[in-house]
């Protein structure tokens, strides 16, 4: 047998010193150049795929304009609570016409309301979006993040340990899925928040932040669940997983170590297709009028809002539009080279 | 039967210690088969393994063969404890661990390892070689000098890859080159046994003879014993001191090399040999042919008595009603056991070709007619 390092060796680091190889020393001295662990390689591969960092940097925009909003508010001068149109106050600056319409063109742009005004109310649609933002991203990253942990964890254990565990974990899937979603989304929520509050008080913001959080989270994590068993079923069978069990290894390292960086893959679709979907469900729920309700801002009210205004006043749903699908898009595309890089067969 | 039965001495050939390391007995393997509605139960099983008999001595190298699906990957698995066994006991340096639970199999997991069939499927895609090496070293416990990197390293260079690979991926490496990294996960703890289940048949054959060299240095340097299971005779020739022939989940003959390829003496396995293609000088240089007719019969029911029987030329009514002891025969040497009632002479030398399939028959005659 001839030697197989140099028979069957690819690579750059073999043509370099194809002699040097064998002895200990050489190695220690080559570190450097074969010393790029799995995370600096992946961070590499993303850092190549320029959509990738553009759409990183558009989605941390997005976050951090949604952290920052009651800066921005400052700087533009505007709050997403004043009516504008109706407030005595700002009577002398006048954004509404006599039937209830923005001033000015489209939608009522000005120096002082960037994204024109809301019909009726006058109120700041760039504040409101900016505060909107932040409710709706915010919530809608919490939910989605519960229900892929709670659909990654069941599907995990439902997956590889088959048997009865799936079975019934399978059974309890079912049920939730059998629920009319959208129907006891509406159905629901008054009964979580009669549950804690008492019905005669005015609910406070919070609380129905935190009921629309259990709901969507109770009513929604079933679909992961599902994809992550179907995976792990197709692994659990391969013959590293039996090679890890040869070699003693625990069933939850087996899980952790040998499984879950196998499903990266559809944990990062699903999240990437489940973060806007889930600011839809809000903003479904708030125009179905079991979600926020008024003055609190948010980014889906802006199109139950826009749908109503869309007649008279086309333009006030054009920037929330806008900055939603530039979002998902964004979030989508991110999500694509995010997964590529974890791919170690994606081109290095 | 397990009072006709005679344990085979390891052989002297090997010149090891006479221990045995690993001794299987009567292992059995049913793979129940559920059925019936609405209430299901069980309808039969699949008999993939029936009352195996096997030792393996220390750094000693004992062969599997038998044709596909007669149950030598699902004694591997049995052995190596991936499968749960429904009968029998499997003895390692004379501890039971026939049921023993993954706690109580610490001390004994890292001296029996496992090398896979197909290298494609046996690493982690995710995992860097490195990774995949040093993971059974943490899952032990094991914390060798120098560090576990250090060890890979030169597990890496003692299986014939540069060790400046211990960051690549196992996409990045070819079949050969995998299954190089399986045998160096495999020896990572170092072992005392290693069950090779068909290590070379997903290979090319150029490579094969590379990973089979490999294991045989690895086998004399680190005296390690090898259950080697593949259905390549001539594989298992070069590698096995021992060799142990299966039919239908059962061990038909077992004994040394010499007496099993050069003086077989169950029909299964003359008809095993004759199927191995050899290159002659002269043309047609007599050798016997025997072609089987049919396919295996089902582990689900398998024949009474022999299980060869109903393809064996030589079959009578005794080997219906009466199931043929694991025996050395007359005339066999020491640990050379065969069960038949009626075995061949001690030789694989032929006048005329048994040929048991109808259709090739005719097509033989009607060819010499012409």
């Amino acid at each position: 047998m001839t030697s197989p390092a140099k028979a069957e060796g690819s690579g750059p680091t073999v043509a370099l010193e194809p002699d040097l190889e064998p002895k200990t020393e050489p190695v220690q001295a080559e570190k450097k150049l074969e010393g790029r662990s799995p995370g600096q390689l992946m961070w590499q591969r993303f850092k190549r795929d320029r959509t990738g960092v553009i759409c990183a940097w558009i989605v941390i925009l997005y976050f951090v304009v949604a952290l920052a909003a009651p800066l921005l508010t400052k700087i533009s001068g505007t709050d997403p609570y004043t009516l504008y149109g109706q407030d005595p106050t700002y009577q002398d600056k006048p954004v509404l016409d006599d039937f209830g319409l923005p001033l000015g063109y489209f939608g009522g742009l000005s120096g002082s309301h960037w994204f024109g005004v809301e019909p009726q109310y006058g109120r700041d649609v760039f504040a409101m979006l900016v505060y909107g933002m932040r409710t709706s991203l915010y919530m809608a990253l919490g939910v989605t993040v519960l229900m892929m942990g709670t659909g990654i964890v069941l599907g995990l254990i439902g997956g590889y340990f088959g048997g009865r565990t799936d079975y019934w974990i399978g059974r309890v899937t079912d049920f939730f899925l059998a629920f009319p979603q959208q129907l006891f989304f509406i159905a629901f929520m008054p009964v979580v928040t009669a549950f804690f509050v008492d019905p005669r008080e005015e609910t406070p913001t919070y609380f129905r932040a935190v009921a629309m959080l259990i709901v969507l989270w109770v009513l929604g994590w079933m679909g992961m669940a599902r994809l992550i068993r179907s995976t792990v079923l197709t692994l659990r069978e391969r013959e590293f997983v039996e090679a890890a069990k040869v070699s003693g290894a625990s069933p939850g390292r087996i899980v952790r170590k040998e499984i879950l960086p196998n499903v990266v893959t559809p944990i990062l679709v699903q999240f990437t297709y489940q973060l806007p979907s889930t600011i839809l469900t809000i903003a479904f729920l708030s125009f179905a009028g079991v979600g926020f309700v008024e003055p609190t801002p948010d980014w889906g009210k802006l199109f139950a809002n826009g749908a109503k205004y869309t007649e008279q006043d086309p333009a006030f749903i054009f920037f929330p539009g806008i900055a939603l699908v530039i979002f998902v898009l964004a979030f989508n595309l991110l999500g694509d080279s995010v997964r590529d890089a974890f791919d170690p067969k994606s081109g290095r | 039967m397990s009072e006709n039965l005679t344990l085979p001495a390891p052989q002297g050939t090997t010149g090891t210690s006479a221990e045995n390391l690993l001794e299987v007995k009567g292992l059995t393997k049913h793979f129940p088969i559920y059925g019936g509605f609405p209430i299901r139960r069980k309808v039969g099983a699949v008999q993939a393994v029936d009352g195996v008999d096997l030792t393996v001595g220390v750094a000693e190298s004992v062969g599997l063969v038998g044709e596909s699906g007669c149950g030598k990957s699902t004694t591997g698995r049995l052995i190596t404890r991936l499968l749960e066994p429904t009968a029998g006991t499997i003895t390692y340096a004379g501890q039971d661990i026939t049921h023993a639970s993954r706690r109580q199999l610490a001390p004994v997991r890292s001296e029996i390892q496992m090398i896979f069939q197909d290298p494609y499927s046996s690493l982690n895609p995710r995992q860097t070689v490195g990774s995949i090496i040093k993971s059974p070293m943490e899952v032990n416990g094991i914390e060798p000098e120098g560090g576990r990197e250090k060890k890979v390293r030169e597990l890496l260079e003692l299986v014939g890859l540069n060790p400046e690979h211990y960051n690549r991926f196992p996409h990045e490496f070819s079949g050969g080159q995998r299954q190089r990294i399986g045998v160096a996960r495999a020896l990572a703890l170092n072992p005392k046994l290693i069950v090779a289940d068909e290590p070379v048949s997903a290979l090319d054959v150029s490579i094969q003879a590379q990973v089979v060299n490999l294991l045989k240095e690895v086998q004399k340097e680190l005296g390690i014993a090898f259950l080697f299971i593949a259905h390549d005779l001539a594989v298992v020739r070069h590698f096995s001191q021992r060799v142990a022939v299966m039919y239908l989940g059962k061990v038909v003959e077992v004994g040394d090399r010499e007496s099993i390829y050069n003086g077989p003496r169950h029909p299964y396995t003359h008809a095993l040999l004759s199927a191995v293609p050899e290159v002659s000088a002269e043309e047609d240089a007599g050798r016997e042919r025997i072609r089987l007719s049919g396919d295996v019969p089902s582990p689900i029911h398998p024949p009474s008595g022999c299980r060869f029987r109903t393809r064996c030329w030589k079959a009578q009514d005794k080997c219906a009603t009466e199931e043929p002891p694991l025996v050395q025969l007359s005339g066999n040497r020491d640990g050379h056991l065969t069960a038949c009632h009626f075995p061949e002479d001690p030789t694989t030398q032929r006048d005329e070709d048994v040929v048991l399939d109808p259709a090739l028959r005719s097509l033989e005659e009607s060819a010499s007619e012409d």
